[in-house]
């Protein structure tokens, strides 16, 4: 028994099966993406004033990351054109291409940016302490200009033992610039260029404290949705990854040899996965990095 | 043709389908034959097995339950001692249940009966077995993902069950698993940070969720791309129209819910705050958490799945039933374009009527006022198709075959469950009647004698095509009539319950509140629970006649040919059992799938794959009224 259609198109629909299924798969990935991403819009309408962060992530590094993986999305056309001009050395290098650049995409998020974040401290300032940590915050100036209010002050945690120890009265940390200067026009909006805390130190009293978390996905509504999506956003680029590595092992030569026209078609279904995966980190980029 | 060398791109002239009378020249072994198949004939039947398994064990769930709302802290006799061996002791000490043994039932009856047994056997079940078979194909167009969706359908099941007996017990949550509770629930001193209810709860999901995923694509793909030469879609049987929609509804609704689920999972493990606002107090002591979550968020995205997924547990019990019908009244489908694009409608609007369940969250008028018509919208393609099968027995030669008698009684027990739909989706009505008994005695008549009726009917129906035999026809109508009279006496007096003003999820089943007290006919609100309680138990010895029925006619049931039942559709034209591969000559369609009672035949069915006759066509382009 064979199935009709698998590599052949149909007459009257003049597709062959896997096309629809993947284009199938692909709507309820979106809709899967467009849970989450309704529900990033859900809680970034609904957040108080000051409790969206901006401008805590690393622009030009996101920015690399987007060109690495449209780079991703041409090489794979071109892996699935070098297919259809029976070229497959052509597409073996075109292949291993796009392979080494989803891995890079993974390994810079999974060895830069995201463990950056889980060193880098938040303290949220209790309401009534705002006005004392003042010369930190310059919401003052902000109030006059009809900017949010600043409630909480971030960088590196210099004495991490207080958050275990009842002893220790306050915390040290490490500025992040924008709280060393924070009347400076300049700081208004988020930086392009990432800048690393400083050192200068400020102490704050516990007392003053609401709550400290580093910037983790237990840190705010924010973190949450940067971390489910871009962790989500990753297991799919890890799954493209695996299967574009298994069609580009030695066994998709023999499958060429005896049918180059089903390899074909299996790098097109797959390709178009890569450029949905693609296009999730389109959306995502602008809305975690830029907005 | 050698199918071993030949392939399509090479043989592309050819006709595809030659391929399918074909078998394979080798004998798969045992476990690959009935066990890790890709056979979709087997598949289903796996998935209908495991899918009635489930359903009693969920039905038997709700058993327990019963006997603690009729007689609220008393010991269950007998079984009583025995459960906490198998539950744990916790549960129920000295047979008395605990309020928390008595979620964990609530919750995981609603979760079992609607993701591990309904879905499995109307959607996987019935649409892998008679879908490839009604459309002329040789299987699915994807049989080993077909063969994933089951395994992975397995695997969530077996996390559902497993949970029972994790510590501290399976979810607690309901089958909404509504936040803010069910992402504080399980947590905690005595609970594992991942082996606990509610976090295997989301885990068994995800592997349920990829499991319909998989099978969804699988059947749209099977229907547009399989379909045997001739068989266009005005041509396609109605329960392959019900089958067709219903995977679009659990492919574009399901993955919201995912969404969610990871975001549960994220908040239960990663101590993330989606569905938490900042300020809660447990136990009398803050939680630590970021907060700037939202309950209601999770309510959107829960029901945004929630309510195609009532859809999803009807549409293929009306397209079963449309079938039945057409075959024992033999007669043509009344309607059968309205009962097409009616289906379609229902498929498009069931995606923005979800609200409807969150009246009570405070939405604002606005959006109440937008979901209200939508609501009401969606009544009118329902109402479409239920009259259309009313008008389809009008004048029909009724034949009361056991299948007929089910799907005979899903009408007026279909039109209760809608008809009493009607008050709630008014807001204002439902602000009243919100989270009482009448809402569980509503839904329960539509995916109770509703849904699962149509099953029992489509049990009955295609056994013998998957068999060769039919089931025994006495004890056939011995299941149904205490069913049927069951049913009503669950659900009827609910309606009153809920009117009183009965909370559906009181554990003393209503015996501590005092407006319980007042009368009707005779019994307080309270005092039925024990009539309807009996009546559950009552239903549950009454499907003993269809396992010993099911089991003992695979071997001793009567002997059919291919057609027993004198149906006109493509499944009827292989031989029964299909062998793999199902057709031995593959079928062309030359007609429409209900053409009972052709004026000027021998027999009062035509299948679809006898071709027209000269004759035939001249009478036809004179009498438009017989052009499908």
């Amino acid at each position: 028994m064979e199935i009709p259609y698998t590599i052949s198109t149909r007459p009257d629909t003049g597709l062959w099966n896997a096309k629809i299924g993947i284009w199938l798969f692909l709507a309820s990935e979106v809709m899967l993406f467009g849970g989450l991403f309704s529900a990033y819009i859900f809680l970034r309408l609904d957040a108080q004033p000051g409790e969206w962060p901006h401008g805590l992530l690393n622009v030009p590094v996101g920015t690399m990351n987007t060109a690495i993986l449209i780079m991703s999305s041409v090489t794979v056309v071109l892996a699935w054109a070098a297919l259809k001009m029976r070229r497959y050395r052509a597409y073996w290098w075109y292949m291993l291409a796009t392979i080494m650049c989803g891995i890079i995409f993974l390994v810079v998020k999974l060895y830069y940016e995201w463990p950056q974040k889980f060193e880098h401290y938040g303290i949220f300032i209790k309401p009534g302490a705002l006005e004392k940590y003042e010369r930190y915050l310059g919401n003052n100036r902000r109030t006059e200009k009809g900017m949010e209010p600043r409630i909480e002050i971030s960088g590196h945690l210099h004495n991490p033992e207080a958050l275990k120890d009842p002893n220790v009265k306050e915390y040290e940390i490490g500025l992040d610039p924008v709280f060393v200067d924070p009347n400076n026009p300049a700081n208004d909006r988020p930086h392009f260029l990432y800048a690393p805390p400083t050192d200068h130190i400020a102490k704050i009293e516990k007392e003053d404290v609401e709550r400290i978390d580093s910037f983790g996905p237990w840190h705010s509504a924010y973190f949450a949705s940067y971390f489910t999506i871009t962790g989500l956003h990753g297991a799919h680029v890890l799954a493209g990854v695996l299967v574009f590595i298994y069609m580009w092992l030695p066994v998709s030569k023999k499958l060429y040899q005896r049918n180059p026209e089903h390899l074909a078609n299996r790098v097109e279904v797959c390709g178009l996965f890569w450029h949905f995966v693609d296009l999730v980190w389109i959306f995502v980029f602008p809305l975690f990095y830029l907005l | 043709m050698d199918a071993s060398t030949s392939l399509p791109a090479t043989a592309g002239h050819h006709d595809p389908h030659a391929h399918a009378g074909e078998h394979e020249h080798h004998e798969l072994g045992w476990w690959r034959k009935y066990i890790f198949s890709t056979d979709h004939k087997v598949i289903g039947i796996q998935y209908g097995l495991c899918g009635l398994v489930f359903l009693f064990f969920g039905f038997s769930l709700m058993m327990i339950m019963r006997w603690q709302l009729a007689y609220p802290g008393q010991a269950l006799p007998v079984i009583g001692k025995w459960l906490p061996y198998f539950f744990g002791p916790n549960t129920m000490p000295d047979g008395k249940m605990t309020p928390e043994f008595y979620n964990s039932l609530g919750a995981m009856h609603g979760t079992i009966m609607i993701f591990l047994g309904v879905v499995p056997v109307a959607f996987a079940a019935f649409g892998n077995f008679v879908v490839p078979l009604q459309i002329g194909a040789p299987d699915m167009t994807f049989p080993k993902v077909n063969a994933a969706s089951f395994w992975a359908f397995g695997v969530g099941g077996v996390i559902m069950l497993t949970s029972f007996f994790v510590p501290g017990g399976a979810a607690k949550g309901g089958w909404t698993s509504y936040v803010p509770l069910s992402d504080i629930a399980d947590k905690g001193p005595g609970f594992h940070p991942f082996l606990n209810g509610q976090t295997l709860w989301l885990l068994g999901f995800i592997f349920l969720i990829t499991s319909s995923l998989l099978g969804a694509v699988n059947f749209i793909t099977t229907i547009i791309q399989l379909r045997a030469k001739g068989l266009t879609w005005m041509r396609l049987p109605f329960f392959v129209w019900s089958q067709f929609v219903t995977a679009f509804l659990l492919l574009l609704a399901f993955p919201p819910l995912e969404a969610a689920i990871v975001m549960q999972l994220m908040d239960r493990t990663a101590a993330t705050s989606f569905f938490l606002p900042a300020g809660m107090i447990v136990n009398g002591a803050p939680l630590h958490i970021s907060g700037g979550g939202s309950p209601i968020l999770w309510q959107h995205l829960f029901w945004f799945l929630g309510h195609p997924e009532v859809y999803v547990l009807i549409l293929p019990a009306f397209g079963i039933v449309a079938e039945i019908l057409a075959n024992n009244s033999r007669k043509p489908l009344w309607g059968y374009k309205s009962l097409v694009f009616s289906v379609l409608v229902i498929g498009f609007l069931s995606f923005v009527v979800w609200a409807h369940h969150m009246w009570l969250t405070g939405m604002g008028s606005t959006v109440s006022a937008f979901f209200q018509t939508t609501t009401l919208l969606i009544s009118i393609p329902s109402v479409i198709i239920l009259s259309a099968f009313f008008i389809s027995l009008w004048g029909g030669s009724i034949r009361f075959t056991v299948p007929m008698l089910w799907a005979t009684a899903f009408l007026p027990m279909f039109g209760i469950g809608g008809l009493t739909g009607i008050p709630l989706a008014f807001n204002s009505a439902d602000l009243y009647l919100h989270d009482t008994y009448y809402i569980i005695a509503h839904f329960h008549y539509i995916v109770a004698p509703g849904t699962i009726f149509g099953l029992f009917a489509g049990v009955y129906y295609w056994y013998p095509k998957a068999t060769g035999r039919v089931m025994n026809e006495f004890w056939g109508k011995v299941h149904f009539w205490p069913s049927l009279i069951c049913m009503n006496v669950i659900f009827l007096p609910m309606f009153l319950q809920g009117m009183l003003g009965m909370h559906r999820r009181w554990y003393d089943g209503g015996q501590g509140w005092t407006l319980s007290g007042e009368h009707i006919w005779g019994l307080t609100g309270f005092q039925w629970n024990t009539p309807i309680s009996w009546a559950a138990w009552i239903m549950g010895l009454a499907q003993i006649p269809f396992i010993i029925n099911f089991f003992w006619s695979i071997k001793h049931g009567k002997k059919v040919n291919d057609n027993p039942w004198e149906a006109t559709t493509l499944e009827w034209t292989a031989p029964s059992p299909p062998p793999h591969g199902n057709f031995i000559i593959t079928p062309v369609a030359y007609r429409g799938p209900y053409e009972y009672s052709l004026p000027g035949r021998e027999k009062d069915f035509t299948m679809q794959n006898e071709p027209v006759e000269p004759a035939e066509r001249s009478r036809r382009a004179t009498e438009p009224a017989l052009v499908h």
